[in-house]
């Protein structure tokens, strides 16, 4: 077992494209890390790079306590699960599964032991004659898997596997996933654009955002507490509503008419900031920094509603409980927590208090 | 796969197949039947008048050593064109098919002999080989080999090899290097995971995955041998020195052409039919069944 560790790692493509600009995260022995980020943020180069598909520009690689920058794929102890699968086509599943232990000239009774074994755990000991063709998406997704574990790597690489999946089968395998990954307690990176399997899957999770590290921390801390606008706005469905305004002497943030009290740090009266409510920390007829709010539109969604209105011209979205407000029209008064509220620089996009 | 349409009216679907159906007829089965009838007549010295004769020019054919000659010379001719194209085709491909730079201009370059007729491409041969004047011969002299394909057989054959498969390296090329580019790259990377260095990806993922190309190839080459490679030998060597270089289809037009023997060249050419019929049946029934996945 080891974990992976990486120091400025960078790339740079022919052409001078900056892909990925100086990353640097540990990712401790067992740990499940999620790399999340918009499409072309770097993040499955920089997973390339780590299986070693990929050439490093500068920085530095570590699986273990190896440098693994100059290393061939094949020797640096990985199993990775492609976005489309990569299963070869002319071969049964039990080919497919047992060709890495093939290539590193594994006894015979030992494929067969094994391939058994990884096929028994991810339930496809009946389709082990068949060819990738003949099987469902979930199946191949399983085999893919069945071809990683039967390696029994240092490290799994994990690029988008759940994008070819419908919605019911993603979060079935969402689940088996992160669970074979705390039954074999092996390291994990995990590449995905998706935030619910960015947040449920995580011990680790990193935000990148154009080439760049935005934040690293555990899902909560992200959550709770975003380093920037970006990653405020990026994690969290709907996203976070962001309302400029400016902080008073009082040590408050006026919006128009309203003002939000905040624990008292890092105050600069007469600073122009940006406020960030996340829609599901704003409650109805709450007394903490209470204000009002047009009902210009109402969402239905079952167990909640999304109430959409203004603040001080911004537009506004409030995740209530299902039946709280009915129609659009009226006025409701709002409030939300004084620590429950983000403050960011415009200029820099970062957290300001 | 069922992907019938259902037609109402009967005349609709013949109408849409006539002009498919009228080329294959003129062109295929109405000079094929002709020298079928043809293979069965003999005609006199002079052209004036044919005769039927039954199986008389498939009996004398067969009782000719010389046309056995021209069986074994085929079959070494159509082997050594068919492995060397196919195999060096393939070759070149893997190494086009790496990032390189300058890559665009290295397929151009490599396509290119497609387009030279074969004629041509045989008188260009002939003249680089040509004892006398050509410069390769000249270079092979100097050297002190003693090249006269004027005069010796086999390198006479060698000769028309070279030519033949020069010519076709390039189309074999082309198929090959579009195979290898349908190949998903992912497939390769997890290879290369899994632990298989360069040759045993090649071996184990690559040539699999390529042998539907290579099987269609196979068999677009036998019949490229058998009978497109006419222009090459007839420019290169004439079927010469002393038949070395007469292979089946050139012997068609040896006798038939040349020799006047209008009926037994018919005959040949129906044998040559066959033949060809029967080695493409062959491929597709037992080499198909080993390359689809």
């Amino acid at each position: 077992m080891a974990g992976v560790t990486l120091n400025t790692v960078r790339k740079t493509y022919q052409g001078g494209v900056d892909a990925v600009k100086g990353v640097s995260f540990d990712v401790p022995d067992g740990a499940f890390c999620v790399l999340v980020g918009p499409s072309g943020c770097g993040k499955s180069t920089l997973l390339r790079m780590v299986a070693g598909l990929e050439r490093i520009t500068s920085g530095d690689i570590a699986i273990g306590d190896r440098i693994v920058n100059e290393i061939e794929p094949a020797d640096r102890d990985i199993a990775m699960v492609f976005q489309n699968y990569a299963l070869y086509p002319h071969m049964s599943v039990y080919d497919n599964i047992a060709y890495g232990l093939k290539n590193r000239k594994t006894p015979k009774d030992e494929i067969d032991r094994r391939v058994r074994e990884a096929a028994k755990i991810l339930a496809i000991e009946p389709l082990l004659d068949r060819k990738p063709r003949q099987l469902s998406g979930g199946q191949r997704q399983r085999v893919a898997m069945g071809r990683a574990i039967v390696r029994k790597p240092q490290v799994f690489l994990f690029d988008e596997p759940l994008s070819n999946l419908d919605a019911k089968l993603r979060v079935q395998m969402r689940v088996e996933i992160k669970k074979l990954q705390k039954t074999f307690g092996v390291t994990a990176i995990y590449v995905t654009h998706d935030q619910v399997e960015a947040m449920t899957m995580s011990d680790i999770l990193v935000v990148m955002n154009a080439g760049e590290v935005e934040q690293i921390g555990t899902p909560t801390e992200i959550y709770r507490h975003p380093a920037t606008r970006f990653v405020a706005t990026f994690i969290g469905s709907p996203p976070m509503n962001l309302v400029p305004g400016t902080m008073q002497a009082d040590g408050s943030v006026r919006v128009g008419e309203a003002h939000f009290r905040l624990p008292p740090h890092g105050f600069v009266p007469g600073r122009t900031v940006e406020l960030g409510l996340r829609p599901e920390d704003i409650v109805i007829g709450g007394s903490d920094n209470a204000f009002d709010m047009k009902i210009e539109f109402v969402e239905e969604l079952g167990a909640t509603q999304l109430v959409y209105g203004r603040l001080d011209g911004a537009q506004l979205i409030v995740q209530v409980p299902s039946g709280s407000v009915t129609g659009a029209g009226g006025t409701v008064r709002l409030g939300i927590a004084a620590d429950r509220l983000h403050v960011f620089d415009p200029a820099t996009g970062r957290r300001a208090v | 796969m069922d992907k019938r349409t259902a037609f109402n009216n009967r005349w609709l679907p013949l109408l849409l197949l006539l002009p498919q159906l009228v080329i294959t007829l003129v062109f295929f089965y109405w000079p094929a039947s002709q020298a079928v009838w043809s293979s069965f007549r003999i005609e006199d010295a002079f052209g004036t008048s044919t005769e039927f004769v039954g199986l008389e020019n498939y009996q004398v054919l067969f009782s000719t050593p010389a046309y056995y000659q021209a069986m074994v010379t085929t079959l070494i001719f159509s082997t050594a064109v068919t492995v060397f194209s196919l195999s060096i085709a393939l070759l070149l491909a893997v190494m086009a098919d790496r990032e390189i730079k300058g890559a665009g201009v290295y397929r151009t370059l490599l396509i290119w002999p497609y387009a030279v007729a074969p004629a041509i491409a045989g008188v260009l041969w002939y003249f680089m080989f040509q004892p006398s004047l050509g410069m390769v011969a000249r270079g092979l002299r100097g050297m002190g080999y003693d090249w006269n394909p004027l005069l010796n057989g086999n390198q006479a054959m060698v000769l028309v090899i070279v030519a033949a498969t020069w010519k076709q390296i390039s189309y074999n090329f082309l198929f090959f290097l579009a195979g290898l580019q349908a190949i998903p790259k992912s497939l390769i990377e997890s290879a290369a995971i899994d632990g298989a260095r360069p040759a045993r990806r090649f071996w184990t993922i690559v040539f699999p995955l390529l042998s539907p190309t290579a099987f269609f190839l196979l068999v677009v080459n036998v019949v490229y041998v058998f009978f497109d490679t006419f222009g090459i030998i007839d420019a290169v060597t004439g079927g010469g020195p002393a038949k070395a270089t007469t292979t089946l289809v050139y012997k068609v037009f040896a006798d038939g052409r040349l020799g006047g023997d209008l009926g037994g060249s018919a005959a040949q050419s129906v044998i040559l039919m066959f033949i060809v019929i029967a080695l493409t049946a062959v491929q597709f029934r037992y080499v198909e069944r080993r390359v689809n996945y």
